[in-house]
């Protein structure tokens, strides 16, 4: 029983960073049409900003510096190297995603070495809850996951903003004849996005205190995974993806048979769910026409 | 009754004559008993491997329109049976041309059945639903080989597996180059590789003219897959051990950068760019060691960014139908053509498809009729 609860926690926590991430992956999907291949490293971006920041020793201002600086990263990114290939074939544009992956990754071991850096954000420390030891940090993400998806949620329902976005990703023509201005709602989503991955950044480190490159790699797949288990564009579709994919995870990681095979359990999953549903859990059937 | 040579369009074979050429001179030299440099013949190897790695991609991504990120995938589990197999052999038949043959084809096998399996799925989802289903088959894959018992694969530490002659190995790779070029270039020539290039360009209307689309788009993962395997088996017989964490999903996007550089549709682009990459990415890695070598994928991705933008801008259109290499082409041998017609000639797929020029094709979206429609203004 504890080990069911303790396991769910964590779970839950895990899925709550990847759903976070994906987040990021299917509202740049929903709005731009094309697939943040660089999205992951943002991750690896905002945790080597909170390593520089807290030499300071005040986790708050190097957390608020993550998130400014990725910010201002996903928009460079979105300016320099996506807009002028607006209109260009979708692969084209995943091809220069893929590139600027390669840089953020090769900048960052250039700048930090290609060993492992240690950081500490906060000693959180553990709890005993109905007799299960569980893990603050834990808590503390699951938590604020809840509270970042339910003001995004609010922010796109109830904020001019948030429903330009909604009708840019509905129709982009016809949110332009409305006087929508389209680039600056993608300025906007790629800095939600970053803003999302630098938080997601920060939960890694405080799930495990060591950060190198390569961070962003892994966790950018999988949570890329979830946005598409969920349906990609949808964004309750996101947070469900990345809640299930999460759970799973850390349910395959405590069975010893199986643990070894997790990613493959995972992928899995996204085949066999998407050979049922071809378009994830929430994703628009989109009908072809001729 | 022979063909007149003059009526031989000897622009389709070029690339069997250069690349058959150079076997022959390397070959008669290597056979010759002359001493080839090891360094040399790796490359070569790795060439080889890179070129039906590419040539056999640009069959999914090129011609059938449909984004694969896991076809180092398919290498891998041809890299592993062909190994397998090459190493039960080799203490009754030895590692002679032989054993090579059976692992090639068991290994080539293999991977044609896994391309099945991952065809499957192709006709239900399409674009980024199946790149997505694609890449999570190769992190399956490498994670089945990486997690297997040391007997059977060989887990974590790897596959040992015979190494072949160097100064002959590079020869048969060659040799399976000519293959690959012979099958895939006569494929895409054909009825059914037309059937193929159709349901690229129009999945309804090829599907309303009676194209069998299930048929087709399994036939072209089956075989692009197999040539993927066929490179994995020749990686096995060049290296000593077979690592699964070589395959992951950045050897994939490798392998579909060579593609996309070549130029899309363009087998001889992909052949050139996947030479290329993997001549510089070899180069490269003996110039800068140390602290250096991670300047190498700097390298690599600014100049990714900055091909695919100069290509692909809409914006720089104008600037691309100025300098460009078929505008060079034009000026050096055709003086008299005029240097701006380059545009939308799109009677030339109905020749021969493997002749387009590079950056034309580059900049040809992969759903041509979507566009159409939307341009039309009237349905989405």
């Amino acid at each position: 029983m504890e080990l069911i609860l303790s396991t769910l926690i964590n779970g839950l926590s895990l899925g709550g960073i990847y759903a976070m991430i994906a987040l990021g992956y299917t509202m740049v999907y929903g709005i731009a049409k094309m697939l943040n291949f660089a999205h992951g490293d943002i991750i690896m971006v905002g945790g080597y900003v909170i390593y520089v920041f807290m030499s300071f020793h005040n986790p708050l201002l190097a957390i608020l510096m993550a998130v400014i600086c990725c910010v201002i990263l996903g928009i460079v990114i979105e300016k320099v190297a996506y807009k002028p290939l607006r209109g260009a074939s979708p692969l084209a544009v995943l091809i220069t995603a893929i590139g600027v992956s390669y840089l953020l990754q090769s900048l960052a071991q250039i700048i930090f070495g290609s060993a492992n850096k240690m950081v500490t954000v906060y000693e959180f420390g553990a709890i005993k809850l109905w007799g299960v030891t569980i893990q603050v940090s834990a808590l503390v993400t699951l938590a604020v996951t809840v509270v970042v998806m339910t003001i995004l949620t609010l922010f796109i329902k109830y904020t001019r903003i948030g429903r330009a976005m909604v009708a840019v990703s509905e129709d982009k023509g016809a949110a332009q004849l409305m006087g929508i201005n389209v680039n600056k709602i993608i300025t906007i989503t790629f800095a939600i996005g970053s803003a999302l991955a630098a938080l997601a950044g920060l939960f890694y480190l405080l799930k495990a205190p060591s950060i190198s490159n390569t961070l962003g790699a892994m966790p950018g797949i999988k949570a890329f995974t979830a946005a598409v288990i969920g349906g990609i564009g949808s964004i309750p579709g996101a947070m469900l993806g990345g809640i299930l994919l999460g759970v799973v995870e850390c349910i395959s990681y405590k069975i010893t048979a199986i643990a070894p095979y997790t990613d493959a359990i995972e992928f899995s999953i996204l085949i066999i769910i998407l050979l049922v549903k071809p378009t994830g859990f929430l994703g628009k059937v989109r009908r072809e026409k001729v | 009754m022979m063909k007149k040579l003059s009526n031989i369009h000897w622009n389709h074979y070029l690339n069997y004559i250069v690349i058959g050429l150079f076997t022959l001179i390397f070959g008669s030299l290597s056979l010759g008993g002359m001493y080839l440099n090891s360094s040399l013949l790796f490359l070569m190897e790795k060439i080889a491997i890179s070129i039906i790695l590419a040539v056999s991609l640009s069959i999914v991504v090129g011609f059938l329109g449909e984004l694969s990120l896991g076809h180092a995938g398919f290498m891998c589990v041809g890299a592993y049976l062909g190994g397998k197999v090459a190493t039960l052999l080799e203490p009754s038949i030895g590692n002679s041309p032989f054993n090579l043959l059976i692992s090639l084809i068991v290994g080539g096998a293999v991977a044609a059945v896994c391309g099945v399996i991952i065809g499957i799925p192709a006709l239900r989802l399409r674009g980024d639903y199946l790149a997505i289903v694609t890449l999570a088959f190769g992190e399956i894959v490498k994670s089945l080989f990486q997690n297997s018992s040391d007997e059977s694969f060989g887990g974590a530490l790897g596959l040992d597996t015979p190494r072949y002659d160097k100064q002959y190995l590079f020869i048969w790779a060659f040799a399976l180059v000519l293959i690959t070029l012979a099958v895939v270039q006569n494929f895409i020539r054909s009825k059914h590789g037309r059937a193929v290039t159709a349901i690229r360009d129009n999945e309804i209307a090829a599907r309303s003219s009676g194209i069998n689309v299930t048929k087709y788009k399994l036939l072209a993962f089956t075989i692009s897959a197999f040539f993927a395997g066929i490179a994995g088996v020749l990686y096995s017989f060049s290296n000593y051990t077979v690592q699964s964490a070589k395959f992951g999903y950045n050897y994939s996007i490798e392998i579909l950068v060579m593609v996309v550089l070549g130029g899309m549709g363009s087998i001889n682009g992909s052949i050139i760019a996947a030479a290329l990459i993997t001549f510089l990415n070899t180069k490269l890695a003996t110039i800068l060691t140390g602290d250096l070598a991670v300047l190498q994928n700097l390298f690599y991705a600014i100049i990714l960014i900055a091909i695919i933008i100069y290509n692909n801008a809409p914006s720089l259109k104008n600037f691309r139908n100025r300098f460009n290499f078929g505008v060079l082409y034009r000026k050096l041998i055709k003086r008299n053509a005029d240097p701006t017609n380059i545009g939308d000639d799109k009677a030339k797929w109905d020749v021969v498809p493997t002749k387009i020029e590079m950056n034309e094709v580059l900049s040809t979206d992969l759903n041509p009729s979507d566009n159409y429609i939307k341009g039309k203004g009237g349905d989405k």
